[in-house]
């Protein structure tokens, strides 16, 4: 009997989601052993066509991570759907969209015009702009186009399941994997981690008292931290209580805020909004200039609360953005 | 969005009232258009629902049609929630499977385009739809009403709102900041219009609040915390220091006149500084309790400097003739503290009164300038026979040549300052032109002088005002219609030398006026207390544009406020007399011994819950609850809502970060479904 077909594939993502399934270690050999690993772009080399052969729905199940932001990805993302019975976004990126869905704030242009022309680091007096084709020698080689706008997985095609993270922890992959091969799966469209905040296994959640309340904001680098009280306490942005759980608090335990890549509960549409009214509504001050001079302690809001969130939140992008 | 429910069967009905709606609304296509939507089993509009046949029509159909849910498009909620969801429950449906929608308030009052109204009315029935096949079946909770009741202020509606009470059996509380109960109406010499004397009406019923078995009377007092909701509201009262001891206090007064002032020296607060006090002494003779106070700013007994929390400091460089003179009963205290009681009681009645305006805000008017210009309350007090000069009306400023005190020839009364006056305050005052009639009544009667009054309009719409004015005019008390452009001391002519002069356009004669007279006063007009703001607060009330106390209903609701089992009455709520106040306080102890007498308050199940699973004990919930219903339960790590404090205002629902927090009735899927079928429409 033939083992079980698996895919991994990326997209707009940062190679962190790899890293993870190597992080397996010697978990990975159990893994490798009982599947069939048919695509794997940054390990082994298979070529596009093949799985254009493979009849529909006979890879068991494809890790997708990464945004979709280009015609290629989108392109694979159909693909895959197509030949896979399930299709997990992999990674806060194919969950959310990431931190590529940042560049939801402004338009193609305005970022091609930065890169190629404007940044600071930039020598491009020709103001070459990559080029969809170009003939080179008789052949005409051709590039993905950019999108509009950065989109999550499921925004694109339908998604089985969710493994959240940036990147998700070796635990949460290997739950999900294991889940996978003794099909033991939840219900369809579930998340792979709790579907609780995640300050039910912060270290510091005792230490933070019942009336915390905003003074002002720092960033972690403004602050010698306290390394045991909880850090909404010391006026440093925590995205704790608005993030699902799963990651055992490791931002925390190493001294840093959670900036929120799990993404938000079930009950949640909007978790940078969550997380927002749950902070505004606990600022100290009351008059709107001393509210204003706290707020300035946040420089870049969308940046800190939406960090990976933005293709996913109501907002989802700039405005009158067409997609493509 | 679709409903969870399988077969939603949705009856709607959208109401004409009359010419209300229908006028501005196509309710026949309103109708037309529900009935294609989705779960909707039928679709009438029909031109009462509220009346006794639409709401069995109600009834029918969910018999008739085997309807589970019930939509109406009418009025505002406010105005018939209850009854439409009444009538689904009579139809054997759970009463929180109704939904109304508002396209009168909301719709056909406020535009004037039939195409557009009718549109928007489409659009609003069509997110009711979406939004209803989500309700639940909720169930009301009752909630007991202690049966004792507090009364804020122990003013004339505070003290008849309190007798109310007390002699329908009832406990109260009644709370008064300064040392005795009166309020303004106990500096009155008269009231008009019938000339009654205030002191002779008002101080037999301050003496029977102060005799009441029911009325536990505390003045010196203010209300410092106000926690838990109708029927069970724990209150702290402070208790200022009197430095008497109120139970061994006889009120035999020795300790007033044993004092080692032998003269009253300081500004009497009572008779609006027109008179002297000692440093220990008692507001006004008929005072209620009778208990003297002792002002430690004054008093030798203690130092100038104030401790470091504020509190006088006892000196001992005194002689205590009080003390001595107090003897056996030992009533005097030089210790005594700042005491918190605490008290428990079911309902509230604010009567918290008014300021009168500052004068001194029109400096054209001269007051604070000129010695001779009066405020209407400094003439009550001159002209009363227990005022500063047993009732003689004599100036401030001038002598006879004698040496004698000089009464004044003629007199200038200006109304409306600090009313009807876009530069300070906007609104009537309501009171001036009536007590400026009864003070020109009583001046005249006093000194026998010329008295003038300017005035913008007369305005006298009470039992017997009009026939006051008429009085007035028969008595040649002189009416000039103008609003004063000056008072001034700048003579133009020997008459006018060491006259104040008052220039005004008689608008009646058509030309400017130069008045020179002996003594002006000016009719201040009525504004909210000077703390009106934090009492709103305390009481969780709302305030009016102009800071009075902002009544539930202008019509229907004049004494309940915002919130459950406080009630407001008198003068805090806007410019109103005697007769009004004291109406209005009546129905305010009626308005509170509804609640009293029922026992019970069926609560609304709109409230929060927090689903225990989810929560992950973040507490960010907690310090936000306006009605301090959330705790955090330290064993299990979670946030708990005591649904008998929740009063569904849904702070906390927005605020959880992890969406762990649920309210009844607006719940997320109801809500976002909402949003959907609003939008579906265009």
């Amino acid at each position: 009997m033939s083992k079980p077909k698996v895919a991994f594939y990326w997209c707009a993502s940062c190679g962190g989601c790899e890293e993870t399934v190597v992080d397996l270690a010697e978990d990975i050999l159990g893994v490798v052993e009982k599947v069939d690993i048919v695509l794997w772009p940054v390990a082994m080399d298979f070529k596009y066509k093949d799985i254009e052969a493979m009849p529909d729905k006979s890879i068991v199940a494809t890790l997708l991570n990464g945004a979709i932001r280009t015609t290629e990805q989108e392109e694979m993302a159909h693909m895959l759907r197509r030949k896979s019975q399930y299709l997990i976004a992999y990674g806060a990126c194919a969950h959310l969209g990431g931190i590529p869905a940042l560049g939801n704030q402004f338009s193609r242009e305005h970022m091609l015009k930065f890169n190629y022309e404007d940044a600071p680091s930039m020598a491009n007096p020709k103001k070459t702009r990559p080029q969809l084709k170009f003939a080179d020698g008789g052949r005409e080689p051709t590039l993905p186009e950019l999108h509009n706008v950065v989109r999550a997985l499921d925004q694109v095609v339908e998604v089985d399941y969710y493994v959240p993270g940036c990147p998700p922890t070796p635990k949460l992959t290997k739950a999900a994997v294991t889940a996978l091969l003794e099909n033991r799966l939840p219900p369809k469209g579930s998340v792979i981690a709790p579907d609780i905040a995640l300050c039910d296994e912060c270290p510091r959640k005792a230490s933070k008292p019942v009336n915390t309340s905003f003074a002002e904001f720092r960033r972690p680098h403004q602050k010698l931290m306290d390394p045991n009280l909880c850090l909404l306490a010391q006026g440093i942005v925590c995205m704790g209580p608005s993030t699902r759980s799963g990651c055992e608090a490791a931002c925390l335990r190493g001294g840093m805020p959670c900036t929120g890549c799990f993404g938000p509960t079930s009950r949640v549409r909007d978790q940078g909004l969550k997380i927002l009214s749950s902070l505004c509504s606990n600022i100290a001050p009351k008059e709107e200039g001393e509210i204003n001079k706290v707020l300035e302690g946040i420089p870049d809001p969308v940046g800190t609360f939406y960090r990976y969130g933005l293709a996913k939140s109501l907002m989802r992008r700039k405005v009158n953005l067409p997609v493509k | 969005m679709q409903s969870t429910k399988e077969n939603t069967r949705i009856g709607f009905y959208v109401c004409h009232c009359g010419h209300n709606i229908a006028a501005m609304v196509d309710c026949a296509d309103v109708a037309k258009y529900v009935k294609g939507l989705p779960n909707v089993v039928l679709s009438r509009d029909y031109k009462y629902m509220c009346s006794d046949p639409g709401q069995e029509l109600i009834q029918k159909d969910i018999r008739e049609y085997n309807l589970n849910r019930v939509v109406v498009a009418s009025c505002s909620p406010l105005l018939h929630e209850h009854t439409f969801r009444s009538a689904t429950a009579a139809g054997g449906l759970n009463p929180y499977y109704f939904h109304m929608v508002n396209i009168r308030e909301h719709d056909s009052w406020v535009h004037t385009d039939r195409g557009e109204a009718t549109a928007k009315a489409k659009a609003l029935a069509h997110a009711a739809i979406d939004r209803v096949a989500f309700h639940k079946a909720l169930e009301t909770k009752t909630v007991k009403i202690n049966p004792d009741a507090l009364v804020v202020g122990g003013g004339i509606a505070g003290i008849h709102a309190a007798m109310t009470l007390a002699n329908a059996g009832k406990k109260v509380y009644l709370v008064e900041r300064e040392p005795s109960i009166g309020g303004h109406m106990a500096k009155f010499d008269k009231t008009f219009p019938t000339l009654d004397c205030a002191a002779c009406i008002l101080t037999p019923k301050m003496s029977e609040v102060g005799a009441h078995p029911n009325i536990t009377l505390w003045s010196y007092s203010e209300v410092a915390q106000v926690d838990g909701y109708v029927g069970n509201y724990k209150v702290r009262v402070k208790r200022k220091p009197r430095y008497i001891s109120e139970e061994r206090c006889i009120g035999c007064m020795d300790c007033i006149s044993q004092c080692v002032f032998k003269e009253p020296k300081f500004e009497d607060e009572f008779n609006e500084g027109l008179g002297k006090r000692k440093p220990v002494y008692i507001p006004f003779p008929q005072a209620t309790p009778q208990i003297v106070v002792i002002d430690p700013n004054v008093c030798l007994n203690f130092k100038r400097a104030k401790g470091p929390d504020g509190t006088p400091i006892v000196s001992d460089k005194c002689k205590k003739t009080c003390v001595e003179a107090c003897g056996d009963k030992n009533a005097i205290d030089f210790t005594q503290k700042e005491e918190i009681k605490e008290i428990e009681v079911g309902t509230i009645i604010v009567a918290t009164g008014f300021k009168t305006f500052d004068s001194k805000r029109i400096p054209g008017y001269g007051y604070g300038i000129y010695k001779n210009v009066y405020t209407a309350l400094e003439i009550e007090r001159l002209v009363n026979a227990s005022g500063p000069t047993g009732g003689e009306v004599i100036l401030r400023e001038g002598k006879n040549p004698d040496g004698s005190p000089k009464h004044p020839k003629s007199i200038g009364i200006i109304h409306c300052v600090g009313s009807r006056d876009k530069k300070t305050n906007i609104w009537c005052s309501r009171v001036c032109c009536m007590y400026s009639m009864k003070l020109a009544h009583l001046l005249k009667e006093h000194t026998d002088a010329e008295v003038y009054n300017f005035y913008i309009d007369i305005r006298a719409p009470g039992k017997g005002y009009e026939e006051f004015y008429n009085k007035l005019l028969d008595e040649g008390v002189h009416f000039i219609r103008g609003r004063v452009g000056e008072v001034t001391d700048w003579a133009m002519t020997p008459e006018e030398e060491g006259k104040l002069v008052i220039r005004v356009e008689d608008t009646l004669a058509g030309y400017v006026r130069r008045i020179p007279v002996d003594m002006v006063v000016l009719s201040s007009g009525l504004e909210p207390q000077a703390d009106a703001q934090d009492v709103r607060r305390l009481f969780n009330m709302s305030c009016g544009t102009e800071g009075f106390f902002l009544e539930r209903h202008p019509k229907l609701a004049p004494v309940n406020t915002f919130t459950d089992g406080i009630f407001i009455a008198g003068a805090c709520q806007g410019p109103r007399d005697i007769p009004d106040t004291v109406a209005q306080a009546g129905a305010a102890a009626a308005e509170a011994l509804v609640l009293i007498d029922k026992g019970y308050v069926e609560q609304e199940p709109n409230t929060a819950f927090i689903l225990d699973e989810e929560c992950s004990g973040c507490k960010s919930c907690v310090p936000l609850c306006p009605y301090s219903a959330i705790l955090y339960d330290e064993t299990r790590k979670k946030a708990h809502i005591n649904e008998a404090l929740c009063k569904g205002c849904g702070t906390c629902v927005g605020a959880c970060p992890s969406g762990s927090i649920v309210q009844n009735l607006f719940e997320d899927e109801q809500i976002f479904s909402e949003i959907q079928g609003v939008l579906a429409y265009d």
